[in-house]
């Protein structure tokens, strides 16, 4: 199977070793990955700020870049980005640069093609338990694009379940932002900070050692919280927590497990 | 008061939210409390995103219609023997309601919680003409009102941001000797109300549904405050948005179920009223019924990108989610519209002049858009007034503006992210510091932290830390390019 890894301007400026545990987890799982070179990101920043007219030349070099490349899948290590993807055939819709609707198809190949990364080993690959071992406490933090934008709220939750000494922590209000929204987290900063900070509490009232997301953008914000305050905390994206201290031999189907409970509202 | 509710700019007013605990313990507890009634109540009626989908349409049917049923709701009114007026502006419709009750000799205004009256400063209009008393029934905006008309805070709970404590406080300098019972101070209220009604002569309520083909009004309250203001009095002043209309009986007791569970989390409010001019058959109702229909700019929306704001049906369940509005609280925001809803409505409402921040106020998480019973796409139509603000009208100059331009090059030229990859760490080289992390694993690049950074970085770094972007030998793409080659040096 072949896939491409929509890196993310995030994961490309400050975050090289995501892409790295992802590559690996996702080779181990038998697929053949390539990383298209052009891409830079979705557009967010962007057009979440109302910059719009700016944005469509930046989807317009993402659906050129991502489609350079032929692949089964495109794989992404954040959910919000990949929602944001995702929802490109209706963000392009009044896009008066492409009369002739050239983005706009390829939006739509794009579009059906992306996963985030978490959904894409668990619903698409069918691999239930990764093999890997990680003996400590965590708890996971649920991004809202991922959650409310992509609608998937649960692999996450099934694929750390079968990771091999970790003991889950629920996350008390975990249906509230971090305070992360982008540019949101520099042009209110103000507000931002309340939200982190709640944020921030409510991780440590779980009292685990790890904070594991599927977004680095709000790992970002709430590690960077953390280590301002002076705070202690593990900070893992899922596909390092994948890729720790595997044996192989463990690997298994989601046919092969007992069938997850569906995650609780909310 | 009016739409506005501060004078204070912007981000004083957030500083100042910000610094009132008692609020934010309040409003904090409050959304975490209606959190599980409302999820319940929804649960119970069961199938709940079909129920959204039928709302909408009811809604949005409505809205393409709205002068037909404008028309049809008006007709009716007139053949039961009311009248109706519509205001295009708050002027338009003050004037008018004071002309009725100096027409009728008003001295005594009973009123029911009304948003849109809010909307109209109408109390302090009411308040200022000689030897008449107004009098908020509400128990909530009963206690605004005795606190020197405090300003509300949230649209069903306009009280939210204060604590019994203060309730007892306020109760006290109208003769409460009691403890912080709530139990207690409602008896207390409720005693010192009815003595009100009593008194009254003329009744102002808001209206959740106007019948359009009957010409009645429904009223959705807990406290039976409405009905005694419509009931007593006799004359009564309806005053509501434009686009509040529905059909008929029918589609307000759907709206309604949604209203109640998506509001208080019940089945329904405890009253729940049809009402209208009275007719010769029956024994009791307003003898004088005018319905004040206002626009206030509500028709900007219409045919517009905008238009989905007006299903709003007034939950507050957008509010009740929003983690933003749990930060900083009605008052934050200084629309008498706060939270998601309020953020989209008062620029419209309003202008960009005045409300322009607002839309800036979210970060987009969309827990709005989940819970909005009639699907509003709340989060999108915020990134729509950024749209309108900064590509169309121009608002956004100077630094910031340069900053987001340079941004939409950084990432939309593959050349330029590229010397951006390659540069990043040594441009940012004079604000890395080493510095104690204890924020570990992957998130902090050879222990060096950038804390006071330039420009955007700035707003970042104000609040957290912001890890040094590794070197561009340590990036993934370079990885990547060996690893393909065969093998990683480790």
């Amino acid at each position: 199977m072949k896939v491409s890894i929509f890196t993310t301007c995030m994961m490309d400026l400050m975050f090289p070793q995501v892409g790295q545990d992802m590559v690996e987890v996702l080779e181990r799982l038998g697929c053949t990955v390539d990383v298209p070179s052009n891409q830079i990101c979705c557009g967010q920043p962007t057009f979440n700020s109302g910059y719009v007219k700016a944005s469509w030349s930046v989807m317009h070099n993402q659906i050129d870049a991502l489609s350079a490349i032929d692949c089964d899948y495109i794989v992404c290590p954040a959910g919000s980005c990949t929602a944001i993807l995702k929802e490109y055939p209706q963000l392009l819709v009044d896009d008066p640069t492409d009369p002739n609707g050239t983005y706009m198809k390829q939006a739509k190949i794009l579009s059906a093609k992306i996963y985030e990364f978490s959904q894409f080993i668990w619903r698409v690959l069918g691999i239930a338990d990764c093999g890997a071992t990680l003996t400590d406490t965590a708890t996971y933090h649920r991004s809202c694009h991922m959650t409310r934008l992509l609608g998937e709220r649960e692999t996450p939750f099934w694929l750390l379940q079968h990771v091999k000494g970790l003991e889950m922590r629920h996350l008390p209000g975990i249906q509230y932002c971090c305070g992360f929204g982008g540019t949101f987290s520099v042009k209110e900063h103000e507000i931002s900070e309340l939200m982190v900070t709640s944020k921030v509490q409510h991780i440590e009232e779980t009292g685990a050692h790890i904070l594991i997301s599927c977004d680095p953008g709000c790992l970002m914000n709430i590690g960077g919280r953390f280590n301002r305050l002076g705070k202690a905390i593990k900070i893992m994206h899922l596909a390092q927590v994948l890729n720790h201290d595997v044996d192989e031999s463990r690997i298994k189907k989601v046919s092969e497990v007992a069938a997850p409970a569906p995650a609780p509202f909310p | 008061m009016g739409l506005s509710t501060s004078t204070l700019p912007f981000k004083e007013r957030i500083a100042k939210a910000a610094s009132d605990q008692f609020a934010h313990g309040s409003i904090a507890k409050a959304q975490d409390v209606q959190y599980d009634k409302r999820e319940t109540a929804r649960a119970e009626l069961g199938h709940w995103e079909d129920w959204r989908k039928l709302g909408q349409s009811i809604r949005q049917h409505v809205l393409n219609y709205l002068p037909d049923y404008l028309e049809e709701f008006s007709d009716n009114v007139d053949k039961r023997g009311g009248n109706v007026f519509f205001a295009q502006t708050t002027e338009e419709a003050n004037d008018f309601i004071l002309d009725i009750i100096k027409q009728q000799k008003g001295q005594h205004v009973v009123k029911s919680k009304s948003m849109v009256t809010s909307e109209l400063g109408l109390d302090e209009k009411i308040d200022a003409l000689p030897d008449v008393s107004v009098l908020e029934t509400d128990l909530a905006e009963f206690i605004l009102e005795e606190d020197d008309w405090d300003e509300p805070s949230h649209i069903v709970f306009p009280a939210i941001h204060k604590n019994r404590d203060q309730v007892q406080e306020i109760f006290k300098k109208i003769g409460y000797q009691g403890d912080n019972d709530p139990k207690r101070m409602a008896r207390f209220a409720r005693k010192y109300l009815r003595e009100q009604f009593l008194a009254a002569d003329i009744g102002i309520t808001g209206c959740n549904f106007a019948i359009a083909d009957s010409g009645l009004i429904n009223l959705d309250t807990n406290e039976g405050n409405a009905d005694l203001a419509d009931s007593i009095p006799k004359t009564q002043i309806v005053v509501m948005g434009m686009e509040r209309l529905v059909p008929s009986m029918k589609e307000a007791e759907i709206l309604d179920n949604m209203l109640a569970r998506s509001a208080v989390g019940q089945k329904l409010t405890t009253y729940v009223t049809f009402e209208g001019q009275k007719t010769a058959q029956e024994s009791d109702g307003p003898e004088n019924f005018y319905v004040v229909i206002l626009d206030n700019n509500r028709s900007r929306a219409l045919g517009t990108e905008f238009q989905e704001i007006l299903q709003c049906i007034r939950c507050g369940a957008c509010l009740n989610v929003c983690p933003v509005y749990r930060q900083i609280g009605g008052h934050g925001y200084g629309s008498l519209y706060p939270g998601p809803v309020g953020a989209v409505l008062s620029p419209i409402l309003g202008g960009y002049e005045q409300f322009g921040e607002l839309p800036y106020a979210s970060s987009l998480c969309a827990a709005c858009t989940e819970t909005c019973p009639v699907l509003i796409p709340l989060h999108n139509l915020l990134i729509k007034h950024r749209e309108v603000e900064t590509d169309r009208l121009k608002m956004m100059h100077g630094f910031n503006d340069f900053q987001m331009r340079v941004v939409g090059m950084g990432t939309r030229s593959p050349f330029m992210f590229k010397m951006a990859l390659r540069f990043k760490h040594f441009g940012l080289g004079p604000w890395t510091h080493h510095r104690p992390v204890t924020a570990t694993n992957f998130f902090a690049y050879n222990g060096a932290m950038i804390t006071n950074g330039p420009g955007m970085v700035g707003g970042w770094t104000d609040v957290r830390d912001l890890p040094a972007p590794p070197k561009h030998h340590d990036d993934f793409r370079v990885w990547f390019k060996q690893h393909k080659k065969g093998g990683n040096p480790q």
